[in-house]
């Protein structure tokens, strides 16, 4: 059991510093917070390992650093996380990956605004210019990797069926860049219905589909979290043969599945919940090192193949 | 005889939708469509069916979604670590089952106990409860997913697909859960001592009924019922998440107010919130088949059903008292 592994990591964390004095020692003692939203769906519950993950290895690294990790489960939570580190740890440094945008801004800015190093993660803050350091994934290419996948692998005339998530910008992104990576392309798209980022929510589409569409040929579910209760509901159709499921983001079970040549599953295109350790790492070296570490660092998106899938699989993750 | 309108009202509203169903796509009225349709409708109906007793005696229940989650994680877990000593067998799933009603049992207690024993609003309670359950299975699960052993979901799988032709399991326990509760309600001491307790419970208390003991049943019954609901749903997709089982609490309460039952307590009535349940997935299945409006305004037309289908029954309140 390795949940809730701060204070062994603290714990760690002083015993490496002793262990290790040629480290910078009389360094000055730095905290970076750490807000991030709680783990309530699979693509969280990757990044909340992850960050507590790269947590523990930093704080072991560089003994001079501290870590304040708080999740939040709502924006309202998340401000006031952010208000106590500031008013009672003192932070350095915010990590965040605001809940929402527009709500989290003003905190943000208050934190910047008293001189701290703000890195913003995934999504972006409703102004610009308040973060020094910007981490985010590509939804942009999430989408387009995954419809020239389509574009390139369809027959003329295939017909396809998309699973889009919770409605937000995000979504909104992902799905324009799908579309127009199959414009000029004689691929159908049939329908597009919201199945939440949510494996039931997912499956009753998925069946509905089905249900509606004699021929399908493939199927965007967008996340892989969606695409395991497609690939319920298709089986329960018996039409495994007719059709092939795209995810996305990179869950293990899933790249477990293309590193064994699933034909139900023949590609994913990442996502990846380690972007959290990227913001954090990347925050930690402001400190510690003299590289600069101030504007924007998107991280692609890449389609994972059977022969390449070995690299994305973290079969500790819980994701 | 009279037709009461305004008692067939639910009814005639399913009738309407099935009419439009069919008239929007001919695929509606197709036998694997009518078996997702019930199949998916089962969890919430057996969930409601308990909420039926629980309002009825003037309770709330909110915790019944995050205890489907929590339910369906412990099993889970229970038939995972069973496996090396019970084998691949139907033993390990039955242990699983046990977990999940036992499980139930308590959970219902739980929540039955703290509204009579300790003396907290159900609502309060509920409130607590769902919270706690809802990041107990987050917990259990560190944030992913929990996921029940590969070969156990295979031999567990026609639980949920399989059956009589196309009459599924989820189906048929469903329907014989509606037949008893409908009987219990009606005919049963338990069911006339709930419906007096929601009417007036000073009343029902000089009438020598044991109220808190009554109350407190009706918890255990619901507790048991998402046991149940938890049994048939672990075979379908062989998972169970944080997200598992959001917002199930709303809908089973909105099945029973569409379906005729006071909200303040008194009047129950299972078969309404059977055909409550049904108008509910009736409507999401209408709006994924047919491309009526945007997607985006799917929650909008469910809202509108709901709100009309209480409005009919405020209409019939009215009448009463005049």
């Amino acid at each position: 059991m390795k949940r809730r592994s701060l204070m062994k990591a603290a714990a760690l964390m002083a015993a490496m510093g002793i262990a290790a004095p040629a480290v910078a020692q009389d360094a000055e003692k730095k905290i970076i917070g750490v807000s991030i939203p709680s783990a309530t769906h699979g693509f969280m519950g990757g990044l909340n390992w992850h960050a507590q993950d790269t947590i523990k290895r930093l704080g072991a690294a560089y003994p001079n650093l501290e870590f304040v990790l708080s999740t939040a489960g709502d924006p309202a939570k998340q401000v006031n996380d952010i208000e106590d580190m500031m008013a009672t740890r003192n932070i350095d440094a915010l990590v965040v990956l605001p809940f929402e945008s527009e709500p989290l801004t003003a905190p943000v800015k208050a934190v910047k605004d008293a001189g701290k190093f703000v890195t913003v993660v995934d999504r972006g803050l409703s102004q610009e210019g308040i973060e020094d350091l910007y981490v985010a994934g590509d939804n942009t290419a999430f989408g387009r990797v995954a419809g020239e996948y389509f574009r390139d692998t369809l027959p003329a005339g295939a017909k396809v069926v998309v699973l889009r998530g919770i409605p937000t910008t995000l979504d909104n992104e992902r799905v324009d860049a799908f579309r127009a990576a199959l414009e000029g392309s004689e691929v159908q798209i049939l329908d597009m219905q919201h199945g939440n980022w949510n494996r039931d929510d997912a499956f009753a589409v998925m069946q509905d589909y089905l249900a509606k569409y004699p021929q399908i040929d493939a199927v965007w579910a967008a996340d892989d979290d969606m695409a395991i209760g497609v690939l319920e509901a298709i089986s329960a159709a018996n039409r495994q043969d007719e059709m092939w499921v795209i995810g996305g983001a990179g869950m293990k079970e899933i790249v477990k599945r293309i590193m064994d040549g699933d034909k139900q599953l023949p590609v994913n295109v990442t996502y990846p919940p380690a972007l959290i350790s990227s913001a954090i790492e990347m925050t930690a070296l402001n400190f510690v090192s003299n590289a600069p570490m101030t504007g924007r660092f998107i991280i692609s998106s890449q389609l994972i193949t059977p022969e390449n899938a070995e690299q994305f699989y973290y079969p500790d993750s819980p994701f | 005889m009279k037709i009461d309108l305004h008692t067939l009202g639910p009814l005639v509203a399913l009738v309407a939708l099935v009419i439009l169903g069919a008239a929007l796509n001919s695929a509606f009225l197709a036998p694997a469509n009518i078996t997702n349709v019930l199949a998916r409708s089962a969890f919430i109906g057996l969930i409601a069916v308990g909420m039926t007793f629980v309002i009825t005696a003037g309770g709330l229940d909110l915790s019944v979604g995050s205890m489907a989650a929590f339910l369906a994680g412990i099993a889970i877990i229970a038939m995972n670590a069973a496996l090396p000593t019970t084998g691949l067998n139907w033993g390990t799933i039955l242990i699983g089952m046990g977990v999940a009603i036992l499980g139930g049992v308590l959970a219902g207690y739980l929540n039955g106990a703290l509204v009579t024993k300790a003396r907290i609003e159900p609502f309060i309670v509920t409130l607590g409860t769902m919270s706690i359950f809802r990041s107990l299975v987050t917990w259990l699960a560190d944030g992913g997913t929990l996921s029940l052993d590969y070969g156990l979901r295979t031999l567990y799988r026609p639980v949920y697909y399989g059956g009589i032709g196309w009459i599924t399991w989820p189906i048929i326990t469903f329907a014989i859960v509606a037949i008893l509760g409908e009987w219990t309600m009606r005919h049963s001491r338990f069911g006339r001592h709930v419906e007096a307790i929601g009417s007036n419970d000073r009343v029902a208390r000089y009438s020598a009924i044991d109220v808190n003991r009554m109350r407190l049943l009706t918890y255990v019954l619901l507790g048991v019922l998402v046991g149940l609901a938890v049994v048939l749903y672990v075979p379908r997709l062989g998972s169970a998440s944080g997200s598992t089982g959001v917002l199930w609490e709303l809908e089973a309460i909105a099945a029973v107010i569409i379906g005729g039952t006071a909200l303040k307590g008194g009047r129950g009535r299972v078969w309404g919130t059977v055909v409550g349940v049904l108008i509910l997935s009736l409507i999401d299945n209408i709006l994924n088949l047919a491309d009526l409006v945007s997607p985006y305004l799917n929650g909008a037309i469910q809202g509108v059903i709901i709100v009309l289908a209480v409005v009919l029954q405020r209409e019939k309140r009215t009448a009463e008292e005049r």
